[in-house]
């Protein structure tokens, strides 16, 4: 077995994707000048963000995630034994490396200043966590409220009346800079809680280990685990529009396979389905601002915009109402088994004082999970989808102005180039000359469209650089699940024996027939009773989840989205493997043993 | 005097008179758990045995004069007890009142040469802070009034087994107050069988519940002479944490001579896991139940009905339950986590224990 990974610096770039350093920014790559520094560290792939390539504006938005996650780490909270996260983007996938406080005299120091810091806001969470929503609703309204149209002929006579004194081109580059800004600012918001959240329970997890060293790791997550989750509400939103469908004696007229816009516009003046119509259009708003995949990327499909894909789960469910079945999630029951699981434990713990302790760690734990489970609606999926749309009524302007053919070539600049490109419009638009971009950019579109195209055929290594002997940073444990046992794991490559392991995410035992699902578009061949293997799994994927049997991932910890939600649906999980979907195909029998985290080829 | 007592007619003031063993299994009976039935023969058919012998007096000598620290004297005084047991004449009474009861035990369970376990149940065993683990004799697979009756005074005689002298002797037991009630129980043949801590002996973890079970009858297990399978249950999500398939090649099985006898197990089947994942979840919740009853922790014996279906709950029978004694002897265990978040939050960000699937142990 190897004791590190390739370095950087010898990974080739695929054929085709020449000069794909140009479309991130120079801080953001590998380079010679901190090569000393680069290759000495750890690097892994984030696949859980970002399974593919991203494109160079896409970039933002992981750029500003890892930033802002870092600054909370190293500046706001000071946690004791982590700095940040740094990033690189190499072959256009990103990669990560955890940056720790090597000094143990150092790690002293941050103790108190933690100490103060997250203090503070353990002992006021309530109160501060009540002003976030509020706080990124304002957020996602003034997102929402910016606009971008194509500069004008001449400017409005009450430009000069008002004397206002600035013109339309100023507005257009000022706006995207608010965009980007207001982006940075959503991120900074996201971490403000996150951190900590995590945090604490971890230290509740770390509780239950030394009270019962076998505990498996989802019945500590059970044990926190909220009941009414935001992220679950889009679903739950489908499920009631199903249930009026039949109530309303219209279900037949989504009996068909016509695309959702034609049914929507056929129940249009009728007098029931005007009554579903005003259902429907009151669920959109906000919880069909979800994505169908990481959300990190602009191409991901959210359901506001693409009605087919609520659609296709209104169907199942409306069939399943049909045939009596009950589509609501058993809260009672749930609340009961996450009732009946906190009072064995503590039944079983010998002393007075450390149940006292338990309960007191269970408490805080709990109060700071709504943020972990909820705030990835909000920013993720309803305020992320407003940036991408926003974005593309930019790229509109641009193919006005005849800077490109498609709008979605807009996500194929810099965040930096943007304001170049509007400048060069700017530029044009003033003088009353040509723009040098409607010459420029077709052709180099042309070529960076081609590099994306090679950048997606290139296999990502798993990780990079030299591996540390322990991971301390909360964050990449428990989010991206990269363990000193996963990263060992790597090093020895994929099992030959058809065995693979990983996360023990949800629990249970299941065989079924195995399905390879590479992306969202892949879901719909999902059959009764499979095992879905993917690289990772989206949270809008929740109604499939109610026909497989189980699931693998390549990616991802107890706490990635597809752990969360094999939770709920009670579906056995084993999250992490790395290899999952290289290893088995589909059609082969696998069992996935969600206790302990091992799935195994059949046949 | 009562001669013969029925596991389920059991009353905790029973218990002077049953010994450890019968007396669990009376309890576990009232208790409702899956045991088979049974019957007692009262300690005090042995001490009336004793003394209408004068043999009481003797015996009393005998073991005033051993020498814990001499193994030649401590052997000395057990042969001779023994054989003084030995010698013994069962009255008329006692056997014919053994010979109805295994009679009615028969008719019972519908077979009128019932195979029965005859268990030694001594008077100072299965105390929360001595096991006395295989100390004393256990005849299996024992058929027929006669039969029954020689085994009765077998018993007996092995109150004085060198290694229950000793012990008694180590643990400060007075010689003369043992006594030796015996159990006969009907016996199952087992597809497989072991043993259940309710909690992981490497750890103390009370969360946890450890099985040992091979093919077979459980005496494999009992005595160590099987590597068994070995699976870790969580008491409250009911998950198996771990399983560790042994090669078992080993099993005490029913010859053709109708004796229990240990053979070696068909190459293909070492290696087979012994129990179904259903089978699993039964006997993890039969201990369960024992423990919830007896409010600590246990260490049982249970069977597999090779008789029944393979359908988990039915076929699983629970043979035995006493106290667990090497971690309940233990200083109760104060977990380290700090009381204060934030110094904890320290502690576990510095020294993750998150991750692992077993994480600590």
């Amino acid at each position: 077995m190897a004791d590190r990974f390739p370095s950087p610096f010898e990974m080739p770039t695929p054929p085709g994707a020449e000069g794909w350093q140009d479309l991130y920014a120079y801080s953001s790559v590998f380079s010679e000048d901190r090569r000393e520094y680069e290759e000495s560290a750890f690097w892994f792939m984030d696949g859980v963000h970002s399974p593919e390539a991203i494109p160079p504006w896409d970039a933002t938005i992981v750029e500003y995630a890892l930033i802002a996650l870092s600054q909370y780490n190293t500046r706001h909270y000071v946690i004791p034994p982590a700095r940040g996260v740094d990033l690189r983007f190499l072959n256009g996938y990103m990669y990560l490396s955890p940056v720790g406080v090597a000094d143990p005299k150092e790690i002293e120091a941050r103790i108190p200043e933690f100490a103060e810091r997250a203090g503070y806001y353990f002992a006021n969470w309530d109160r501060l966590y009540a002003a976030w929503v509020p706080k990124v609703r304002a957020l996602i309204d003034e997102l929402e409220s910016i606009s971008f149209s194509s500069l004008p002929e001449r400017e409005d006579m009450a430009v000069i009346t008002e004397g206002r004194g600035t013109g339309s081109a100023l507005d257009l580059l000022s706006t995207y800079h608010r965009l980007v800004d207001l982006t940075l600012k959503l991120w900074q918001h996201h971490f403000e809680f996150l951190n900590l959240g995590y945090a604490a329970y971890l230290d509740f997890f770390g509780c239950c280990k030394q009270l019962f060293p076998s505990i498996p790791d989802q019945a500590i997550a059970k044990m926190v685990a909220g009941i009414q989750v935001d992220l679950f509400r889009p679903d739950d939103e489908v499920k009631k529009l199903a249930q009026l469908a039949v109530e309303l004696g219209i279900a037949d007229r989504f009996s068909g396979s016509e695309p959702a816009e034609q049914v929507l516009a056929g129940l249009r003046g009728d007098p029931q389905g005007d009554k579903w119509l005003a259902a429907w259009d009151e669920a959109k708003q906000p919880w069909f601002n979800f994505s169908a995949g990481t959300t990190f990327y602009h191409s991901d499909k959210v359901w506001l915009e693409y009605p087919d894909i609520p659609f296709g789960f209104l169907r199942t469910y409306i069939a399943k109402v049909q045939r009596g079945e009950t589509l609501e999630r058993p809260m009672q029951a749930v609340v009961a088994e996450r009732d009946r699981i906190v009072e064995e434990y503590t039944d079983l713990i010998d002393s007075d004082e450390d149940r006292a302790t338990f309960q007191a760690k269970l408490g805080l734990a709990r109060t700071v999970f709504p943020y972990v489970e909820n705030h990835n609606f909000y920013v993720e999926h309803w305020a992320h989808t407003v940036v991408w749309r926003k974005m593309r009524d930019l790229g509109r302007v641009l193919v006005a102005a005849d800077f490109f053919a498609d709008v979605d070539d807009v996500f194929l600049l810099s965040r930096h180039e943007v304001s170049e490109v509007l400048f060069d419009l700017y530029h044009g638009w003033a003088v009353g000359a040509p723009s040098r971009g409607p010459k420029y950019w077709p052709g180099e579109m042309a070529r960076r469209n081609g590099i994306m195209n090679a950048l997606r055929q290139w296999s990502p290594p798993p990780a990079l650089g030299v591996p540390p002997e322990v991971i301390t940073e909360p964050f990449t444990v428990m989010l991206w699940g990269i363990t000193s046992d996963s990263v060992r794991q790597w090093l020895g490559g994929a099992a030959p024996d058809g065995a693979l392991s990983g996360f023990a995410a949800s629990p249970g035992v299941a065989e079924g027939p195995a399905r390879v699902i590479l992306s969202a578009d892949g879901i719909a061949d999902l059959q009764e009773g499979e095992v879905l293997v993917a690289p990772l799994t989206a949270p809008s994927w929740a109604p499939v989840f109610g026909k497989i049997a189980a699931t693998v991932t390549d990616v991802g910890g107890i706490m990635s989205h597809a752990a969360i939600v094999c939770r709920e649906y009670g579906l056995p999980a084993v999250t992490g493997t790395a290899f999952g979907t290289k290893t088995i195909k589909t059609g082969q029998r696998v069992r996935v043993d969600g206790n302990t985290g091992s799935v195994t080829i059949i046949d | 005097m009562a001669q013969i007592l029925w596991f389920e007619n059991y009353q905790p003031e029973d218990t002077p008179v049953l010994g450890g063993k019968n007396a669990s299994l009376g309890t576990m009976f009232g208790a409702g758990l899956p045991v088979p039935p049974g019957f007692a023969v009262s300690a005090d058919c042995y001490r009336k045995a004793l003394a209408d012998n004068g043999l009481t007096g003797q015996l009393d000598a005998l073991m005033a004069g051993v020498d814990p620290r001499d193994t030649g004297s401590v052997a000395a005084a057990g042969s001779r007890a023994r054989a003084l047991i030995g010698s013994l004449g069962m009255t008329a009474g006692l056997a014919e009142a053994i010979g109805a009861a295994y009679a009615r035990l028969g008719s019972q369970c519908g077979d009128d040469a019932l195979p029965v376990a005859v268990r030694s149940s001594a008077t100072c065993e299965d105390q929360p802070d001595a096991s006395f683990a295989g100390e004393h004799d256990t005849y299996l697979w024992v058929r027929g009034g006669d039969a029954i009756v020689a085994h009765v005074l077998r018993c007996w005689a092995s109150l004085f087994t060198d290694r229950g002298i000793a012990y008694r002797l180590e643990r400060g037991y007075r010689q003369h107050g043992a006594a030796m009630s015996v159990g006969v129980q009907q016996m199952i043949r087992p597809r497989a069988a072991g043993v259940a801590f309710t909690l992981n002996p490497l750890n103390g973890d009370r969360s946890q519940i450890a099985i040992d079970a091979s093919w077979g009858f459980g005496e494999a297990v009992v005595s160590g002479e099987v590597t068994p399978d070995n699976f870790l249950v969580d008491k409250v999500m009911g998950a198996i944490t771990r399983r560790t398939i042994s090669a078992k090649t080993l099993e005490y099985r029913l010859t053709a001579a109708d004796t229990v006898t240990a053979v070696e197990v068909e190459a293909e089947r070492q290696s087979v896991p012994c129990l179904t994942d259903d089978e699993i979840a039964a006997v993890a919740r039969l201990a369960r139940r024992a423990e919830k009853h007896y409010k600590c922790p246990q260490d049982v014996e249970w069977a597999i009905d090779g008789a029944q279906a393979s359908d988990g709950e039915q076929s699983v029978l629970l043979l035995q339950s006493r106290p667990e004694t090497v971690w309940s002897r233990r200083p109760r265990q104060v977990a380290t986590c700090n009381a204060d978040p934030i110094t904890s939050m320290v502690q576990t960000l510095l020294h993750p224990s998150h991750g692992t699937p077993d994480g600590g142990c």
